[in-house]
């Protein structure tokens, strides 16, 4: 029985060989399982599903973790995060106290995981640094031109943007966030901020009076059947007296906080769109710099929330940043984003601009949405919220940059005399700081998301898309959002899809390979990558539930809205039937699969340090 | 004998990410693309690492020579276990030409410099392909060389070197000290974990500049021009034999 399935190299009757053996052995397994078309194939293998303590192929392992202790650990290097970082040892510096304030990336430098349009409204980086010029913030394309159109097939009917409008950008700067992550992570570490890239947190730590103490980075060397390898070594525990969480828009330690905390029982449910994108090296006669394009309409149909942006970037070359953004509360489970995206580059508008350039970089990240109704509570024992992850975006003005930096700050501001404090006022062990929470309340941020916060929401009508318009006119522009009634959202986003046999697959264009192409060619642009033999991240609560309902029913949607390709229904290898694939590898860490699986069974959790995309000024 | 291992580590473009030759074809956009060491460097890393932890060796010094950013490179070797760095300060128009030439002069003085028992390399780096760097230095220190290694052993009379060559696998004893170079089966790395970065940050990489090991960094060869490779033309599918003749024929192939 075993020999057939080893070649000679296999038998080597050395320790190793015999682990080898044994790993290769439960390796067949798997796939003997797979291929049955009796039980459900084990397409999970990750110990937050198969705990490892009842593992036998653990028994023995050290599980013991390195510990250290920090006044303030921060959870992800985006704008909120490194805000507030920055902001920490500002303060620091200004009241001369010794502060230890660690940060944690799972980027494998700073930026790498950053994605979008974008366009950005200082403010917030003014109160950060008032001389962001002479440090040299990459803030280098300040908006020239405004353009908004409604696109139908072939034409364009352009609106125009009235001052007062949420899209209206003077003052506002172009830039490539990801650069401006990276700057923003010199300007910390140049204060005393520790920076760690290439790490990621993946579980929050409690005292035993349940407050947060911390958080522990990613286990490495864990194989892809969730064995030990022989390079294993348990992740390492931060600890400290409050730990800020900053993992951009549905993060996956706040998912967890959300629960234990019971933090959303007072706000609706957070809705989402992706947002796929692409950076063009384009034919300098078109380029003019610091024009700024949007559109609504077609592609999609009026009750279809979405639409697309064009950015001429001013650095130096003929840079162009573009994309398209396509609300989850989709129903039509035939919708590809990606497939909307390929084909809107080509209407002649957009097309234009691109004839005679080249695609240097694609990626794709989930936003949010659900504005004021949906901010959960920001605060509870040992931690706060801040940033994407409770979701700060001011949607109509496609903004989240600011209110994010500005969460920070306002965190950094409330803490830093709790952390310094000489006795500890609190009644938990780790720190409770609601005066965030109130500062954020009564800060512009709330102000300026209490009046937009009926715009989306408002899309939610017969006339659709044109509804929308129609009612951000009337109660944004002149009565500038003042009207007594908040408007609900729809729910759940992954509960608005509709069965596939009550709907119409959609016929998309071949990619032709100059303007629109392929989804293989595209994710290898993202430069993302992962270490392949461990776990798959992409976690299933029931292995069983892909094919009994996500395809029985709705087609498999996650072959469609994934931007990575991580999703394939394939055939089994014998039998009949269909199984889930899943290309981890592939992952662009979007997180659109956990918002938008109509089961709700994909749990993405982070996989190891490092991994990831590598966008370059994304 | 010292018991001191020599190790380097090149900085390359992470080999996942997808290059862009730049507009006026002189090099390859590096400017903010991501970086990590050279894979073959990692597996050199890990073999000094592991025979300081066998006690064969007493002391792994990582050497790399570039612009600031190779710090960070010595600093994941640190945390991989090495024991202290040295960064050869190159950048600008030099670092551009730097090749295996000057990092093997390099590497040599520094050898003769720190008294080097073992000097351990990556056969080649992912970014050149150049393969070139540990033979060159053997030769200009007049040192065995072990290169493509899949299998190091350290014996009383010298080191036993199982190489991996087109016709299979060559063992080879030879004298120390020596220069051996890392083929991919030779280990598999162990990771640079949070732990072992935050105690690298305190171990010690010292600052050279190539002038100070008498080293002339001019390079032999001009770099004339880089071209992305040519597009992959897309084939055709033919259903009989007679169709391919004919389509052959018109392509003026037969």
């Amino acid at each position: 029985f075993l020999v057939p399935l080893f070649s000679g190299r296999e038998a080597e009757t050395t320790q190793r060989g015999f682990e080898h053996i044994r790993r290769m052995k439960s390796q067949r397994m798997i796939t003997r399982r797979t291929c049955s078309s009796v039980t459900a194939p084990r397409i999970t293998t990750h110990y937050t599903i198969r705990p490892r303590d009842k593992d036998p192929r653990w028994e023995g392992v050290e599980m013991e973790r390195f510990a250290d202790q920090a006044d303030v650990v921060i959870v992800g290097g985006g704008p909120a995060g490194l805000s507030a970082a920055i902001r920490l040892k500002q303060l620091a510096n200004e009241h001369q106290k010794e502060l230890r304030v660690c940060l944690v990336e799972k980027a494998p430098q700073m930026g790498a995981h950053t994605l979008s349009g974008a366009c950005l409204e200082p403010s917030a980086l003014t109160e950060l640094f008032p001389d962001w010029k002479e440090r040299g913030a990459p803030l280098n394309t300040p908006v020239t031109e405004d353009v908004f159109n409604i696109f139908t097939k072939n034409h364009r009917i352009p609106v125009p943007i009235l001052p007062g409008l949420p899209m209206q950008n003077h003052g506002n700067y172009l830039v490539r966030l990801g650069n401006f992550v990276r700057w923003l992570g010199e300007q910390a570490e140049e204060l005393g901020v520790e920076l760690y890239p290439g790490y990621a947190a993946a579980e929050v730590l409690f005292h035993e009076d349940g407050s947060v103490k911390g958080v522990a980075t990613n286990d490495v060397g864990i194989a892809k059947d969730g064995s030990p390898k022989d390079v294993f070594e348990r992740g390492m525990e931060l600890h400290a007296k409050v730990t800020l969480f900053g993992e951009g828009c549905h993060g996956h330690l706040a998912k967890q906080l959300y629960k234990q905390f019971n933090l959303r029982e007072n706000c609706e449910p957070q809705t989402y769109a992706i947002g796929l994108k692409e950076l063009w090296m384009i034919d300098e006669k078109k380029w003019k710099p610091g024009r700024t394009e949007h559109s609504v309409g077609w592609p999609l149909d009026r009750h279809t929330y979405g639409g697309s942006f064009l950015y001429h970037l001013n650095e130096g070359e003929p840079l162009v940043a573009l994309g398209f953004v396509v609300g989850l509360d989709y129903t039509n489970p035939y919708l590809s984003p990606f497939r909307e995206f390929q084909r809107w580059k080509h209407h002649p508008f957009v097309a234009a601009t691109l004839e005679g350039g080249q695609r240097i970089a694609y990626g794709a990240r989930a936003l949010n949405e659900g504005g004021f109704q949906s901010i959960p509570k920001l605060t509870f024992p040992g931690g706060l919220l801040i940033g994407c992850s409770p979701g700060f975006m001011n949607v109509p003005k496609i903004k989240g940059t600011h209110t994010a930096m500005k969460s920070g700050i306002l965190a950094a501001e409330a803490i830093f005399p709790k952390v310094t404090a000489e006795e500890a006022d609190s009644e938990t062990a780790g720190l409770h700081v609601p005066e965030y929470a109130e500062s954020l309340k009564s800060s512009w941020v709330w102000k300026e998301l209490h009046s937009v916060r009926n715009i989306r929401p408002s899309f939610h009508n017969p006339l659709g898309l044109y509804g929308g318009m129609i009612y951000t006119g009337i109660f944004y522009w002149i009565l500038r959002g003042k009207e007594p009634w908040t408007l609900k959202h729809r729910g759940l986003d992954a509960h608005q899809l509709k069965p596939a046999k009550e709907c119409t697959p959609i016929e998309y264009p071949k990619p032709d390979g100059k303007i629109s192409f392929d989804l293989l060619s595209s994710v290898a642009l993202s430069g993302t990558n992962h270490e392949g033999d461990q776990p798959p991240h992409l976690t299933l609560k029931d292995d069983s539930v892909p094919v009994a309902r996500n395809l029985a029913v709705y087609d498999g949607p996650e072959q469609r809205f994934c931007p990575a390709g991580v999703y394939e229904y394939v055939p089994v290898e014998t039998g009949d039937g269909m199984r889930l694939q899943i290309n981890a590898q592939n992952c662009v860490h979007c997180k659109t699969c956990d918002i938008k699986d109509p089961s709700q069974n994909i749990n993405w959790v982070v996989p190891e340090g490092g991994g990831g995309p590598a966008y370059n000024g994304m | 004998m010292s018991g001191r291992v020599l190790v380097g580590v090149k900085r390359v473009i992470d080999y996942a990410v997808k290059i862009r030759v730049k507009p006026d074809h002189s090099g390859v956009v590096t400017d903010g693309v991501k970086h990590s060491m050279n894979p073959f460097c990692e597996i050199a890393v890990e073999e000094a690492v592991k025979l300081k932890e066998k006690k064969l060796m007493k002391e792994v010094v990582v050497v790399s020579c570039g612009p600031q950013q190779s710090q960070e490179t010595i600093r994941t070797a640190l945390a991989m276990g090495a024991d202290r760095g040295i960064h050869v300060e190159v950048s600008g128009k030099d670092y551009e030409t730097l090749g295996p030439l000057q990092v093997s002069k390099i590497l040599a003085a520094l050898a003769k410099k720190e008294d080097a028992q073992l000097i351990i390399l990556g056969k080649q780096a992912i970014d050149d392909d150049c393969n070139q760097t540990g033979q060159m230095t053997a030769a200009l220190l007049d040192w065995p060389q072990g290169t493509f290694a899949s299998e190091v052993s350290l014996e009383k009379d010298g080191i036993k070197v199982v190489r991996e060559i087109d016709g299979g696998l060559e063992t080879i004893k030879i004298s120390t000290p020596a220069v051996l170079t890392a083929d991919l089966r030779l280990n598999t790395p162990r990771y640079a974990t949070l732990p072992n970065i935050m105690k690298a940050k305190k171990k010690k990489i010292a600052n050279v500049k190539p002038a100070d090991l008498g080293v002339d960094l001019t390079s032999r060869l001009e770099v004339l021009r880089v071209d992305e490779p040519p597009q992959r033309q897309a084939g055709m599918k033919v259903e009989t034999v007679d169709d391919l003749v004919s389509k052959l024929k018109d392509a003026g192939k037969v």
